[in-house]
């Protein structure tokens, strides 16, 4: 840590409660998830183990889904426009392009991107845009499943109630990819895990850790 | 206790007495992580109860929820001849060998509750009433769907003509086979539901709920009774077979 002790916030308050009770609402959900697809897998050769499913059967699965539903909208919608309103989408994830994704990646593989505080390189940037993607198309997708007649217009997006349940399953194996991704990296760069419960981070030079 | 089978989905597993104590502790431990992770704070997370309640209390509101989004005249997306799905596929709480065969000559269609004109139907006098037919999409509360074509009276203008008060919240089914469900009123007047006596323009088979089966494309499967031996109407909540032991009551698609 720097002698001078210098902090800045780099998470603020709205973002954090966002993403600690989303933390908890996407495994819940998505275990949960896990036990209603057990009831009738889409794929032959995927079943889920009961040690890592929420619910003990269908429709203890179905009853933490549809509980839990209602705090991971509510928390994701309320993210998603106050980080609109407030500019945090067009400062923190834009500008970013195809090229300096390419570029940021191959500085990743070769452990030299730098990471630098309070800012996001490229592959973050795109990373954090297609998560977000993916929990609003899985909330709209569970719609469907959930009312596919009163939302049958919704549906058509998604090719009926057969392809909202595929596009369910795919946003859901997206978004264990990326958890999976996130949890590694922040294990790399432990430094990352403090602010998102304070909103602090102490600097030093600019730049701190190469990744 | 809310979370109380963990069956193969639909199927009575004779065995289940049996396993149920184990079950009950695998779920004891499921339950808890949930405790932990929703109710830090709250009642001990050894005490399930208090999962449950917060999981009651959601059922409640989203039976509230669905109610409010049900559109009485939104129709069921209707599909073509080509791609009804016969024969169609067999679904109940027991082995299709168990199929309960009511005999045609003996079936009285029995009415009670809130009902002006109680006298029983026969068959023959529920053939004779104008007929309605839709293709729709059959959706499993287990997650499946299959396309079939049901046809047979309208079920709202049948509760119209027999003076059913349609102002009461509930219409309840008892069937052959010791099912039974029921309805919210305005998913029971819902223009599509259908007393369907035929399956793609044949009788309805006995595995698909000959002599007739409720037929809601507006709600999961498991709230299309079969075999139906008794209507009832009623302001006191009825419950059903799957929604005592935890589906959610609703259930509207």
């Amino acid at each position: 840590m720097s002698s001078s002790g210098d902090k800045i916030k780099i998470h603020p308050l709205y973002v954090r409660i966002f993403h600690w009770i989303n933390a908890v609402a996407m495994v819940l959900m998505i275990m949960s998830g896990w036990q209603i697809y057990n009831a009738a897998p889409l794929f032959e050769w995927l079943e889920f183990p009961s040690a890592v499913t929420l619910g003990g059967w269908l429709g203890g699965g179905i009853q933490f889904h549809f509980a839990v539903m209602w705090v991971f909208v509510t928390n994701l919608l309320i993210y998603f426009f106050v980080s609109i309103i407030s500019g945090h989408y067009r400062r923190s994830m834009f500008p970013v392009t195809p090229q300096s994704v390419v570029s940021d990646l191959g500085k990743a593989i070769r452990g030299k991107l730098p990471h630098t505080v309070g800012t996001y390189n490229s592959v973050q940037k795109i990373s954090y845009i297609g998560v977000i993607v993916l929990m609003l198309t899985v909330f709209l997708s569970g719609l469907v499943i959930w009312k596919s007649v009163q939302f049958q217009t919704l549906g058509l997006l998604f090719g009926g109630y057969e392809g909202a349940r595929l596009v369910h399953f795919i946003c859901m194996s997206l978004i264990c990819a990326f958890i999976v991704m996130h949890l590694v990296l922040v294990a790399i760069v432990p430094s990352t895990f403090i602010p998102m419960i304070t909103g602090w981070t102490k600097i030093k030079k600019g730049t701190d850790h190469v990744a | 206790m809310l979370l109380k089978r963990k069956a193969a989905p639909l199927v009575l597993d004779r065995t289940q007495p049996i396993l149920n104590i184990e079950r009950r502790m695998f779920m004891k431990q499921t339950l808890s992580l949930g405790a932990l992770a929703l109710l830090t704070g709250c009642d001990s997370i050894e005490d399930d109860t208090a999962v449950d309640r917060i999981l009651k209390a959601m059922a409640n509101w989203n039976d509230k929820a669905q109610a409010a989004l049900f559109d009485p005249t939104k129709l069921a997306i209707t599909y073509d001849q080509k791609d009804v799905v016969d024969p169609f596929r067999f679904n109940a709480f027991y082995d299709e060998s168990e199929v309960v065969v009511v005999a045609e000559a003996d079936y009285k269609l029995e009415l009670s509750g809130m009902i002006t004109n109680k006298a029983s139907w026969t068959l023959e006098r529920l053939r004779a009433l104008p007929p309605q037919s839709q293709i729709t999409r059959h959706i499993c509360v287990e997650g499946w769907s299959l396309i079939g074509k049901w046809g047979g009276p309208s079920f709202g203008d049948f509760l119209r003509k027999v003076g059913a008060d349609t102002t009461a919240k509930y219409v309840g089914f008892k069937c052959a086979d010791n099912y039974f469900t029921s309805l919210d009123m305005s998913t029971a007047l819902h223009p599509q539901t259908t007393m369907a006596l035929t399956f793609n323009d044949k009788t309805i088979e006995p595995r698909n709920g000959f002599p007739f089966k409720i037929r809601v494309p507006t709600k999961l499967g498991f709230k299309n009774p079969k075999h139906v031996m008794e209507i009832f109407v009623t302001n006191d909540y009825p419950g059903g077979y799957w929604e005592d032991q935890g589906y959610n009551w609703f259930s509207g698609a």
